[in-house]
């Protein structure tokens, strides 16, 4: 009789869970059948009634029972779970093309970005990093660079004078003369910084613009030497393929002198826009150190040589970036400044 | 410095020398090819043709219509404005889809409503003449009518533009680059040979020079030619002037500027009967003498300069520019030609106080040879004589003597050392010899008198190399020392700066170094500040770069106000830049590294200070103190603070004075920092020591009091700080509220204060006892009430 009332319970307790759909209804549930009121608590309290050789068989049975109906409600338990957090997941659903809330940062200056590269290209190969003055003697910025006064390279550099004495240096090269003053050889410096001359503002000319000033006096430094440091920095500037012209100029202060050209980095030397159809690019002034300026410095040519170089930072950074207008580098307009 | 390729012929043979070779082979020679221009190239579909018949235009005075033989069918009809057009006239015609220099296309047009299927062209049109003509060029009446104008006027010329550097004035000349031409290609150079007739008559009979100071005129040469008639010159020598941009003028003058072309020597002519007393004297001017030049303009000479007068006044400035006294005109028969060498620095600093820089001073303040100066006076003679002119015996030749030519010594193996090279000493020899050195047997190099710029064995090594060739130089790196390279500690800092400040979302901003004087009355700068004392330019581009900046906040204000005006909702930008403050006793000024920061849009004080505080904590700068700033003329009065930092002042920041953001034109609130750099960099620490991560639980409470508006929360945290003992971990400023509720004047301040033991657990009692010392503190220092 118990035993049928048992299998009764068990089959519609099955039924009945089959048909909860929430957490609430599971619990009652539970207290219905499982609970201390519940049916099947009540049906193992009347076993008293039973015959002691029924009252284990009924009692494993009612337990077999509870156990079924216990694993059947904790899976029910499990799915409902499962359900509701289905159902909050995906009312939880974003549009996940929806942009991205910006974390505003700022950029360094593109000069800036620029020098960094080249300053890691040289600090690579053993140079350390030297600075001068913006304002600086005629003395370091001419008459020690072997440009005496009346010189008449210095009028192809228009010069701002504050007084016959005191000028806004034209170069980075009074560095190298302040660095030699100073320091014994090995030397292997570069110098960045502002350099200053009379031009007119236009799209290739400011008054302010920067310079990165090389130096390299040791023993037996020769011309390939030169040769050798500004084909390195210029692969790894403008790639391994980039090659190198070497063609004679004349600067006071060094001698030999050269300028440098690059194949076009655009067209590789077929001749572009860029190169202006020649294939070339100019990037830089070099030459081995004149005699007389080590002398000056008190360094003696005789046993002693060493290579100078100077490069004009906005014209590497033009290049890379294919800026065609100078002056864009000082008005500092945010829209210009953030794409670098 | 133009080049017509085919006048090297007159000294070489060019064959198989074409212009792209050359322009190459010169270039990596050391003589650098800006272009070759040929005009030839340029000019297409333009022919010779004669005007039949002109009329007048119906609809414009100015205007005529020609009807112009062009040797077709029929002839075509053109309309101009030329007002030398006649009939009969020959022409040049650029016809219908024809084109000029400088990319002109001439097509078929309708000028006032009159068809016109072409133009008649001036000699600047051509390109043959940079100068404006008043009409178009009339050809001679032999002009085949219908010939190509490029073969008729021989304009198939390619003209070779060089840049010169400043230390080879002998490559301002014809011959000069000819020689080059011929060291580079290996061909020989021959001078050309200048034997004329002279006269019975001995120009020393009729003029003499005296140079009264060898120091400015090393060497003067003259030569009298009579007979002279002033006519043109020669076509061939007209067209080679226009070709390297000059003008002709007449054959006297021609010459004289032929010469200076093909010698690099300039020279000058004047009209012999206008010299008084047959005398030329070379000095010093007289202060405030007066002399009208060529140009027709009056001067004031001073004694820095050198004349050249006769015996009665000046007439000429020496080197730059005759005097309009003794200008050959179309009556002048004799003519006394001058070739000297005057002293460079001279000629440049007259030139400059003149500020007549032509094309003779511009060679003298190179420094000239003055062996050259009797070779170009022989060649205009030669010139002159071959038109007609009869040349005086004799050239009258003053000058100091010689220098002894410069002798150095050939040491192949220092230059093959220094090169880095390998080259034979027999091609390093025979290279020099290309170059009109001289070689002996022991070695001894004798440098040409017009090679003024070779001083040491490093110009030899030059020389060799650059036409040895630059290509050969191998590329080795370098095997000395090792050196260990790297940034400075300030370099270091100035890299992590510009770091933490775009990771704070400012943009870098790069400014002049040199501004406008004004700028310090728009930022309301009082008159006596110091910051008024500054470095003065003396050759400014304009007043508004005239001085060099003392304070960095006008020009970062006008990055903002470029920012602003472009409609840029908001910016945050930052400057790490120089100021230049004079320091008396001092050659050279201070320049001190500053930092300059700006921003507006959606942003208030406190937004900037974070900024700062954020940037100087990263830097390792100890916690910086922030106290009101009233007095500062160029800040909101209420809404700036100086910094200090273990009691130095290191910068200011605060609100921009909204007078001072209204000359800016910026109508909303801007914040300004300035920091001195300099000053930051030894308070910054970058040393990290590690502390334990606390062991025991932290307790916070909260307390909220109300109390003069007028009082600094800065006040309530240094009575937090002095009363809250070792257990003070943190303290928060959380809420502040002024209203009704608080009264008026009044302000509730809410703070978090965090306590903790390293040791222990802290215990109510302990930390109650602290709170009520602080709030006491509060109450009696700051009369404020606690709030329940």
């Amino acid at each position: 009789m118990i035993k049928e009332t048992l299998e009764k319970i068990k089959n519609q307790a099955i039924e009945e869970l089959g048909e909860i759909g929430s957490v609430e209804a599971l619990e009652s549930f539970r207290v219905k059948y499982l609970g201390k009121k519940g049916s099947l608590t009540s049906v193992l309290k009347s076993m008293g009634s039973l015959s002691p050789e029924e009252r284990p068989i009924v009692g494993q049975r009612a337990n077999e029972v509870r156990a079924a109906i216990e694993e059947k409600l904790e899976e029910t338990r499990a799915s409902l779970a499962q359900k509701f957090e289905n159902m909050k997941l995906a009312s939880e659903t974003i549009d996940v093309t929806m942009p991205g809330r910006e974390v505003s940062l700022g950029k360094k200056h593109p000069l800036t970005t620029v020098l960094d590269d080249l300053k890691d290209i040289f600090i690579g190969m053993g140079y350390s990093i030297a600075e001068g003055p913006d304002v600086e003697l005629d003395y370091y910025n001419f008459e020690a660079l072997n440009l005496p006064p009346d010189h008449p390279a210095r009028d192809t550099q228009d010069t701002f004078y504050i007084n016959d004495n005191v000028l806004l240096r034209t170069q980075t090269s009074p560095v190298q003369i302040r660095y030699m003053e100073q320091h014994k050889p090995p030397i292997r410096i570069i110098a960045p910084g502002r350099v200053f001359r009379s031009d007119s503002v236009d799209a290739t000319h400011s008054p302010v613009f920067h310079q990165i000033e090389g130096l390299v006096v040791d023993k037996g430094i020769t011309m390939a030497n030169l040769k050798g440091t500004l084909e390195t920095f210029a692969r790894k500037l403008y790639g391994e393929d980039t090659r190198l012209r070497f063609r004679p100029h004349h600067f006071p202060f060094t001698e030999p002198s050269a300028e440098v050209d690059i194949s076009c980095f655009n067209c590789g030397g077929k001749g572009c826009s860029v190169c202006k159809g020649e294939g070339w690019i100019e990037i830089l002034g070099c030459g081995m150190v004149h005699p007389k300026v080590l002398k000056i410095c008190g360094i003696d040519p005789d046993e002693y040589s060493g290579f100078a170089f100077g490069i004009g930072l906005e014209r590497v950074a033009l290049f890379r970036y294919g800026i065609d207008d100078m002056r864009l580098f000082f008005e500092n307009d945010l829209r210009f400044l953030n794409q670098f | 410095m133009k080049l017509p390729m085919s006048w090297l012929k007159d000294y070489m043979n060019t064959d198989g020398i074409d212009a792209e070779s050359y322009e190459r082979e010169m270039t990596m020679s050391g003589s650098k090819v800006e272009k070759i221009e040929n005009r030839a190239d340029e000019i297409k579909n333009v022919v010779v043709g004669k005007i039949e018949k002109i009329e007048k235009h119906p609809d414009a005075d100015k205007l005529v219509v020609c009807q112009v033989n062009v040797g077709e069918e029929a002839p075509l009809q053109i309309v101009t404005g030329a007002p030398n057009a006649f009939e009969g006239a020959y022409v040049v015609v650029a016809k219908h889809k024809s084109t000029l220099p400088g990319g002109v296309k001439i097509t078929k047009s309708k000028l006032r409503g009159v068809e016109s299927a072409g133009m008649m062209c001036s000699t600047d049109e051509l390109g043959i003449s940079e100068t404006r003509a008043d009409g178009i060029l009339i050809l001679p009446d032999d002009a085949p009518i219908g010939e190509d104008i490029c073969k008729y006027l021989k304009l198939d010329e390619n003209v070779v533009e060089f840049e010169i550097t400043s230390n080879r004035p002998d490559c301002m000349s014809v011959i000069g680059l000819a020689k080059e031409t011929a060291a580079t290609f290996g061909r020989k150079f021959t001078e050309p040979g200048n034997s004329y007739p002279e006269s019975e008559k001995k120009a020393a009979d009729y003029v003499s020079v005296e140079v009264k100071d060898f120091s400015l005129c090393p060497r003067y040469t003259a030569r009298l030619v009579e007979n002279v008639k002033i006519a043109p010159s020669p076509d061939w020598m007209q067209k080679r002037l226009r070709e390297c941009g000059l003008r002709p003028i007449n054959n006297v003058v021609d010459i004289t500027n032929y010469v200076m072309l093909e010698y690099g020597q300039p020279m000058h002519s004047y009209d012999f009967d206008q010299i008084k007393g047959g005398k030329i004297i070379v000095r010093a001017a007289e202060d405030g003498e007066l002399l009208e030049t060529l140009d027709d303009k009056p001067h004031k000479l001073d004694s820095t300069m050198i004349v050249i007068s006769d015996t009665e006044r000046s007439i000429g400035v020496a080197g730059i520019m005759g005097g309009a006294n003794t200008e050959v005109s179309e009556n002048t028969t004799r003519v006394l030609f001058e070739a000297a060498t005057f002293s460079g620095v001279k000629i440049r600093r007259a030139a400059k106080k003149l500020g007549m820089r032509t094309d003779a001073s511009a060679l003298f303040e190179k420094g000239l040879d003055p062996e050259n100066a009797s070779k170009a006076m022989e060649r205009a003679c030669k010139l002159l004589s071959d038109m007609g002119g009869t040349v005086l015996s004799g050239m009258i030749d003053v000058r100091c003597a010689p220098k002894e030519p410069l002798k150095l010594k050939l040491d192949d193996r220092q230059i093959n050392n220094f090169l880095g090279m390998d080259i034979p000493r027999e091609e390093m020899v025979k290279i020099l010899e290309s170059l009109e050195f001289k070689v002996e047997s022991d070695g001894t190099i004798i440098v040409p008198s017009f090679r003024g710029d070779i001083e040491t064995y490093a110009d030899i090594a030059e020389e060799i190399v650059r036409i040895y060739g630059y290509d050969k130089i191998p590329t080795v790196l370098m095997n000395s020392r090792v050196t260990t390279g790297g940034k400075s500690r300030k370099q270091q800092l100035e890299d992590k700066t510009k770091d933490i400040l775009t990771s704070l979302g400012f943009f870098e901003i790069m400014t002049y170094s040199f501004t406008d004087p004004k700028l310090f009355d728009d930022i309301n700068v009082p008159a006596d500040s110091p910051l008024r004392n500054t470095l003065k330019i003396i050759n400014p581009l304009g007043e508004e770069n005239s001085i060099m900046r003392t304070t960095l906040i006008p020009t970062t204000l006008e990055v903002l106000k470029t920012n602003y005006s472009r409609r840029i909702p908001s910016a945050a930008v930052f400057e790490l830049g120089t100021r230049y403050i004079p320091v008396e006793g001092q050659q050279l000024p201070d320049e001190i590294g500053t930092l300059s920061l700006g921003m507006y849009g959606d942003v208030d004080f406190y937004d900037l200070k974070g900024a700062v505080c954020q940037l100087l904590k990263r830097l390792g700068v100890p916690r910086p103190a922030f106290m009101p700033e009233k007095q500062d003329p160029t800040f909101h009065p209420g809404r700036c603070a100086v910094i200090a930092v273990k009691n130095k002042i290191i910068g200011i920041l605060g609100q921009i004075h909204p007078r001072v953001a209204k000359n800016y034109k910026i109508n909303t609130e801007i914040y300004i920092a300035e920091l001195d750099f300099g000053a930051i960099l030894p308070l910054c620490s970058s040393e990290i020591t590690y502390s334990q991560l606390p062991k025991f639980p932290s307790t916070s409470r909260d307390i909220a009091m109300v109390l003069d508006d007028s009082i600094n929360v800065a006040d309530i945290e240094k009575i937090i700080e002095e009363n809250a003992g070792k257990i003070l971990e943190s303290y928060k400023l959380f809420d502040v509220y002024r209203g009704e509720q608080v009264g008026e004047n009044k302000k509730s301040v809410a703070y978090s204060i965090t306590f903790r033991a390293a040791d222990r657990t802290l215990v109510d009692d302990e930390v109650s006892e602290v709170m009520n010392k602080i709030v006491k503190a509060l109450e009696t220092k700051l009369g404020a009430s606690l709030r329940a």
